[in-house]
């Protein structure tokens, strides 16, 4: 017999990290399915090379620092990471590629500031940017989506093309960026920024084939699987509601404010919310409880300075998408950002209230 | 000979500019993508160091205090335009490859610290010997973030060691492994301060090593410490 009178201060809803990180890698398991889909197998290749990766970097670590294995290796913090470095890089991309970004992410970006809570960048997109400077060419090579792909690969061609650069029938990979009329397709985002830096308006750019739906064949379907595996988060109260609406929002009005100012050179919104890492970034990435703001005023600050740093790199600067830039910018910061949203404690006046 | 030896453990080792005074760091980050860049500064650094090590130490005692820090930027400033004009008429790719960096050794805290703390304190012999040895220790480290770069970025050995050593030097190319795709990360700033914090840790981590070896050779008392860093 039990009498529960604590108020909810104390209230605790029992639910530790392991199963937090289980439930977020359970999210993201439809959209992951839809790459596969679209993008093909490779990117199941990726997971299980990343997470690979990143137990054993991550158990070597805790070795080297003298901590206790099993514990901090079963929280799942580690497979998190892995897995939202593996679906962020090209399905075909090179073995080596998410073996060096997740042992980076797992070494230096998380453990060596101190492992699980201590670390200041989001691990996933420290490695990401690492990949996309240090190997700009492997990190854009997107394969066509399914409706365009001249050739379809089977589960084994996507085990032989990461792991050779060859699908296992002999086509290499510059083969089968092209899709089915013969010209290489980069993503949607991609295509767009080089369609506008020489001179074609929207209009023009959009007859490509790589456009089919709103935001590019494929795009919009993986990122709606997303948003609906981060609703399910935010329904189960695992991640705040306020940093993926701010993300979403900001980038949402400053992209509407670019679309009705010059229609002709820039995307619409829904193009803007539905291609690239929208979805899973403002929902699984921007989220991560430690590298993101903690209070609550804060997290609206934080989420919209997220979305609004992707609409300027995405217009302005040089690298497709920006969502790995735009996150580690405004981890920098959240130690400001939280310094000055601390909410009132309980008892404490509100500062310059006079009652 | 007890001199001579302090002076090189603590160049070398125990007071490395590089790894433990962490003077110098501007060239040490910039130029050390390969590792011939990193021995041609490295060697440039020392000449400086040995010759304005000696020359203030002969004039110390005619130098007013007041005004002892231009001086000593005179003769270091004399010593890199020397060395900057041979460099430029013997090693002319190399010159060209180290840029600012070369006429930068001026401003190397790593001399003016050892003329200050040092020579301006110190006779001829023990200074030169200091010059020598902070400079090997700085070379050292140098080279050693170089070669660690150089691999990881390029996959080779001494690339472009024509442009130090001259023509035959190209057979001291070494290729480690072969890779159409360069490492950047290795090669940009951002990985030079990734290295040095290696070579810093690997350092800190043998010297831990060893000190826990002596305690235990000694079997001293292990006490409860009550200040000072937690273990």
């Amino acid at each position: 017999m039990s009498f529960k009178i604590a108020s909810s201060p104390h209230h605790h809803n029992q639910r530790s990290t392991a199963g937090l990180m289980k439930l977020v890698t359970l999210a993201c398991i439809p959209g992951i399915a839809l790459q596969a889909v679209f993008f093909g197998y490779g990117v199941l290749v990726q997971l299980v090379l990343a997470i690979c990766t990143a137990w054993l970097a991550e158990a070597v670590m805790l070795w080297l620092r003298g901590k206790s294995i099993l514990p901090r290796l079963t929280d799942h913090s580690a497979l998190v990471t892995a897995v939202l470095l593996a679906i962020s890089i090209p399905p075909y991309a090179p073995w080596w590629l998410v073996v060096i970004g997740t042992a980076f992410a797992i070494i230096f970006v998380k453990q060596l500031y101190g492992g699980l809570g201590n670390n200041l960048f989001n691990p996933a997109m420290a490695a990401y940017v690492l990949l996309l400077i240090s190997f700009p060419v492997q990190m854009t090579q997107w394969l066509p989506p399914l409706p365009l792909q001249a050739v379809t690969l089977s589960p084994l061609d996507a085990v032989c093309a990461v792991f050779t650069q060859y699908s296992c029938s002999g086509f290499s990979i510059t083969q089968l960026q092209q899709g089915i009329d013969g010209s290489t397709l980069a993503t949607p985002l991609d295509t767009l920024r080089t369609d506008l830096a020489q001179g074609l308006t929207l209009t023009e750019s959009y007859s490509k084939p790589v456009y089919q739906s709103i935001a590019g064949a494929g795009w919009l379907w993986v990122n709606l699987a997303y948003l609906a595996g981060g609703l399910f988060l935010v329904q189960q109260k695992i991640i705040s509601w306020r940093i993926p609406t701010a993300v979403i929002v900001s980038l949402f009005l400053l992209s509407a404010l670019g679309w009705l100012a010059a229609a002709d050179a820039n995307p619409s919104p829904l193009f803007h919310l539905f291609s690239g890492a929208t979805m899973l970034a403002a929902f699984f990435i921007a989220t991560d409880p430690v590298s993101a703001s903690t209070t609550d005023k804060g997290r609206l600050y934080y989420g919209a300075l997220i979305g609004a740093l992707v609409f300027v790199i995405r217009t302005f600067g040089g690298y497709p998408d920006a969502f790995a830039f735009a996150v580690l910018l405004a981890n920098m910061c959240v130690p400001l950002i939280d310094y000055y949203t601390r909410p009132r404690t309980y008892g404490h006046k509100a500062k310059g209230s006079t009652k | 000979m007890s001199l001579m030896k302090e002076l090189t453990l603590q160049g070398l080792w125990k007071n490395n500019p590089g790894l433990v005074q962490l003077l110098g760091l501007c060239p040490l980050l910039g130029v050390t993508n390969t590792l011939t860049n990193a021995l041609g500064l490295g060697v440039a650094t020392l000449l400086v160091l040995l010759g304005s090590n000696m020359v203030v130490s002969l004039v110390r005692a005619h130098v007013p205090n007041e005004i002892r820090i231009p001086i000593f930027v005179m003769i270091i400033a004399s010593f890199v335009t020397v060395i900057q004009l041979l460099m430029n008429a013997y090693t002319f790719g190399l010159y060209q490859s180290l840029g600012i960096f070369l006429p930068l050794i001026v401003t190397n805290c790593a001399i003016i610290g050892r003329a200050e703390a040092f020579a301006s304190k110190n006779p001829l012999l023990p200074s030169a010997i200091d010059g020598l040895m902070m400079g090997l220790g700085f070379l050292l480290v140098l080279v050693a973030l170089g070669a660690m770069r150089e691999i990881l970025g390029q996959g080779t050995l001494f690339d472009g060691a024509e442009l130090l050593l001259g023509d035959w030097a190209k057979i001291l190319r070494i290729e480690v492994f072969h890779s159409d795709n360069h490492f950047l990360l290795a090669m940009l700033p951002p990985g030079a301060f990734i290295g040095m914090g290696l070579l810093i840790a690997l350092k800190n981590s043998i010297d831990q090593r060893q000190a826990r070896k002596q305690a235990v050779a000694k079997g001293s008392i292990t006490r409860a410490r009550v200040t000072g860093a937690a273990q």
